[in-house]
């Protein structure tokens, strides 16, 4: 120590410890709590759910809204008193915040096997979501995410692995055949923040405009942190792009097009997802009017109204984006442990996998590879501040929204119809 | 030519924004040799407490949006000032006379705490900072600058002058750069040394909450992180001008931001390897088919500061102006 106060240039030791400082604090980890013995009374079992994603941080909204829709879920489950294998079953809801941080997904998900969960809700985003699901893979514990949508997460052949949202390489294609058919546009720039969920979208985009003969600029990236986008627009104003796409969140994308407009760039502007929230009205401001984006799955403001009555209540908001889809995931677990009477994963796996499930994101079933079967993308636009729903993506069809609204609606009506949330599992569980 | 001359007005408001920050780093070394790693987060705060004040004004009443914004300046400055002055009342003062490394471990804690502090009262959600200000944008030569831009940038100009002539032209000016020469002298020649360091503090905050304004007025977004990098990249200001010389800050910040803007606007084409695509038959190929093969994008927008602070330190240890000008503050 005493060399070190020595140091002939206090940068030296200044930067030491900020390095010393900067690894510390990738690693904090908590004691994971005593694990419960599940099946010790006989009288009434706990049943740990686990739940992951980015509780702080830039996305931490999201991560929260997460969060809201599983413990939704575990709140009615455990106010229906469910019984399995004929004794009552109390569910309790672990949550963990990953921090958006890829290291942390593997620690996590160790830490959830340590506890013995029986199913996990997770995680957010794509880049924690694999580097967890070996874990899980061994460990044995049924995850599914309601928001990853990378498609390698399944592509991996685990048989845990389950998404109750659209893959990139659905809502890739989608975003792009809007914009192909709404601003037929010549040549586009793609942006990304270079996190594997902003890579991987803005990489279906471009492969599908390729595909429709429209020419790409050269990839501009910044990242999950960027707010500062002068640089690179700068770059693109100067190739005079028609549109451009950006693979990342909101707390990127708000600031990426108010800075365009500033510049006077006059593309139109398309995102995934993650910047398909009112919020980027409030982060662009006027200049986010007319911007194009999707979402995987059906628009929030069309999941079912039960869940939407219960989550208001319960939170006194409005869902934010992918709440209805980790409300079903946790209802969907709860659902295949009563079909199989068990709350061993290793027994309820096989239901799971089978299960056809009509929750508040409309009707669920997985393929061989643990995705959602014929997943319906959505375009928004913004309009007047308020992102709208124009227009249904399924199975590469373009339908208005006001048609898919009238026609496809049977989809979730069966699950909102027959009973309220409170007992939607129950109800909803078919065949 | 007009896309250079955009990266450059980019650059320069980046620039000018280091610039204000870093002569908070700079004083407060040039004055104890301490560097305060808590700079960003007083300049976050400053950030968050006028979006307060310009939001709560901003729904009421009619008061123009000028009149809102001074506002929120006027609110933000004097807290980060309360803020700097305690900072150094209870973290650093106790410390005079420790070895180097406990003060600045303090920094380092404190800029902790005020980081998790931040988190509980301002949420840790990304915050839209109210646009009230109407930004018209003007065109120069091809490229565009906003009035908030010209506003950032005549602002750190104002308040570098200012900063300049108050170190050099008044008594309490004197009293620094006393203190900065040799503290037992000055406290001998009758320089009230605690107040002296104080002021500093209190001068370097104010500073940093305009800036923490400006930013929020820039990018129209606050978070409660958005200090930490933005401090970090001021450092880097303040060590490549040379740390403890103010002249060397404001250099060091102005030409960090161009260089991170024109790095960023043309790190892609100079790390094109298609421009020595005849090496490799199989880079020749990749080239024609896609047009470019890109080593480096400009998601390295960040490494630049760090890069370039790597080079200066190689070539010139004490920063760019670090030995020519032999008095600090």
């Amino acid at each position: 120590m005493a060399r070190f106060s020595n140091s002939p240039h206090p940068i030296a030791a200044a930067s030491a410890i900020v390095a010393l400082f900067l690894a510390a604090c990738g690693q904090q980890e908590q004691t994971p709590p005593p694990a419960a013995a599940p099946a010790a009374a006989p009288a009434a079992i706990t049943v740990k759910l686990g739940h992951s994603a980015p509780l702080t941080g830039g996305i931490a909204h999201l991560g929260k809204d997460n969060e809201s829709g599983v413990s939704l879920a575990v709140d009615e489950a455990n106010s229906k008193g469910i019984t399995i294998g004929g004794k009552p079953v109390k569910f309790e809801l672990m949550s963990e915040d990953d921090e958006g941080n890829p290291n942390k997904g593997p620690l996590i998900a160790q830490k959830f096997a340590d506890a013995k969960v029986a199913g996990v809700i997770g995680h957010l985003n794509s880049g924690v979501a694999i580097p967890a699901s070996p874990v899980y893979n061994t460990a044995g514990i049924p995850v599914i995410t309601g928001s990853a949508t990378n498609p390698k997460l399944t592509e991996q052949g685990f048989a845990v692995t389950f998404r109750t949202v659209g893959r990139d390489d659905q809502q890739g294609p989608a975003i792009a055949s809007y914009l192909l058919s709404e601003t037929k546009p010549k040549l586009v720039a793609i942006i990304d923040d270079a996190t594997a969920y902003g890579e991987g979208l803005a990489n279906e985009v471009e492969k599908s405009l390729k595909a429709a003969g429209v020419k790409v600029l050269p990839r501009e990236k910044g990242t999950d942190k960027t707010i500062d986008w002068k640089g690179v627009l700068t770059k693109i104003k100067g190739k005079a792009p028609d549109a451009v796409f950006y693979g990342g969140m909101d707390s990127g994308a708000g600031p990426l097009m108010k800075q365009a407009r500033e510049l006077g760039i006059k593309a139109r502007f398309a995102f995934g997802d993650g910047a398909c929230s009112d919020k980027m009205q409030e982060l662009a401001g006027a200049a986010a009017e007319g911007l194009l984006c999707s979402q995987a799955g059906i628009p929030v403001q069309a999941s079912s109204a039960a869940f939407l009555d219960a989550y208001r209540k319960k939170f006194n908001a409005d869902p934010v984006i992918y709440a209805p889809f980790t409300y079903d995931a946790a209802n969907m677990i709860i659902a295949a442990m009563k079909k199989a009477d068990s709350t061993d994963p290793a027994v309820f796996l096989p239901a799971l996998k089978a299960l056809q499930y009509d929750g508040a994101s409309g009707h669920i079933e997985f393929d061989e590879k643990g995705d959602r079967k014929d997943a319906e993308m959505t375009i928004f636009t913004m309009n007047a501040g308020k992102i709208e729903p124009v227009a249904v993506i399924k199975g590469g069809k373009t339908i208005p929204v006001a048609e898919f609204a009238a026609g496809a609606k049977p989809a979730e009506a069966p699950a909102a119809a027959p009973a309220p949330a409170a007992e939607a599992p129950k109800a909803e569980e078919k065949k | 030519m007009d896309i250079f001359l955009q990266q450059l007005i980019n650059g320069l408001t980046l620039g000018s924004v280091y610039a204000v920050v870093a002569l908070g780093y700079t004083m407060v070394y040039g004055i104890i040799q301490l560097i305060n790693f808590a700079h960003g987060e007083v300049v976050m705060i400053g950030g968050m407490v006028a979006l307060w004040t310009i939001g709560a004004l901003a729904g009421s009443a009619g008061l123009p949006p000028t009149v809102v914004v001074l506002a929120g300046v006027a609110s933000a400055v004097p807290v980060c000032m309360l803020l700097g002055w305690s900072i150094e009342r209870a973290a650093y003062r106790p410390l005079r006379g420790a070895p180097r490394l406990a003060p600045l471990i303090t920094a380092i804690g404190i800029s902790i705490i005020l980081q998790n502090v931040a988190l509980m009262i301002f949420s840790r959600n990304p915050l839209p900072f109210p646009q009230i200000l109407p930004n018209p944008v003007f065109e120069v030569a091809g490229a565009t600058i906003s009035l908030v831009q010209i506003i950032i940038i005549a602002t750190c100009l104002l308040l570098m002058g200012g900063l300049t002539l108050l170190v050099y032209r008044t008594r309490l000016g004197m009293a620094m750069r006393a203190t900065s020469e040799n503290p037992a002298v000055a406290g001998l020649m009758g320089i009230p040394i605690d107040r002296v360091i104080s002021t500093t503090f209190v001068i370097g905050a104010g500073l940093g909450a305009v800036a923490g304004v400006l930013n929020g007025l820039y990018y129209g977004i606050v978070h409660y992180t958005f200090g930490a990098m933005l401090g970090l990249k001021a450092f880097c200001a303040a060590v490549l001008g040379g740390i403890g010389n103010m002249a060397g800050a404001m250099l060091g910040g102005i030409l960090l931001g161009v260089v991170e803007a024109l790095g960023t606007g043309y790190i892609g084409e100079m790390t094109d390897l298609c421009h020595v695509g005849f090496l490799s038959t199989a880079l020749a190929e990749r080239c024609a088919r896609d047009g470019h093969v890109v080593l480096f994008g400009s998601n390295y927008q960040d490494v630049f500061a760090f890069l370039v602070l790597i080079v200066v330190l190689v070539f010139r240890p004490s920063g760019l102006l670090g030995e020519r000008v032999s008095d600090r503050a």
